[in-house]
């Protein structure tokens, strides 16, 4: 399937947390990738939506497009997006994640 | 080699986002791909994470086609006082 905006709208809403990431949760093939499956493991966070951008390159550039954000890993979190690595990982010191994921029922 | 210093990063986020505290650290031995930022603004303010970040990358987003890893924390005034006392 093409990665259209549709597309997109429909995978984010798919699943309560989703993740676009550098290999797949059992396999990272990135730090920054691994960090954020870490942190949604700490948080009891799981069968989220996962999506190997090293598997597709249509889907690496698209979801950069998508988002208007440069990088991979993007957490998405009832089907808005919340930010990369470092925000996600701030937003786990700072506490703030356990009240975003609260929102979409997941309690940590 | 990209280039890139922690002087010229400094200096434009300096520019652009006035902040009272500003870090850059090169991560990869000088050849200017690997960058850790620290940046505590005013203009953070009232605004979320997501946002904060997005000044940040907007403000670097020509360095950012060149830069392979970059480690960014942004905070408020507020924070950062809190982070220097503990």
């Amino acid at each position: 399937a093409t990665w259209t905006t549709e597309k997109f709208d429909e995978v984010v809403k798919k699943d309560k947390v989703v993740v676009f990431m550098k290999g797949v949760p059992e396999q990272p093939m990135c730090g920054f990738s691994n960090a954020v499956v870490q942190i949604l493991r700490m948080h009891g966070v799981e069968g989220y939506g996962a999506y190997n951008v090293l598997e597709d390159e249509e889907l690496r550039q698209g979801v950069k497009e998508y988002s208007s954000w440069p990088t991979v890993p993007q957490v998405y979190i009832g089907g808005e997006f919340i930010g990369g690595c470092d925000i996600v990982l701030q937003l786990h010191q700072q506490g703030e994640l356990i009240e975003e994921l609260q929102k979409v029922g997941i309690r940590s | 080699m990209s280039g890139i210093t922690c002087e010229f990063l400094q200096e434009k986020l300096q520019k652009e986002l006035n902040p009272i505290h500003v870090e850059v650290v090169d991560l990869s031995d000088g050849c200017g791909g690997k960058f850790s930022i620290l940046v505590v603004s005013d203009k953070f303010e009232g605004k979320p994470l997501l946002a904060q970040h997005r000044m940040v990358n907007n403000c670097l987003a020509e360095e950012l086609k060149t830069i392979h890893a970059l480690t960014l924390k942004t905070m408020k005034p507020a924070q950062w006082e809190k982070q220097k006392e503990t």
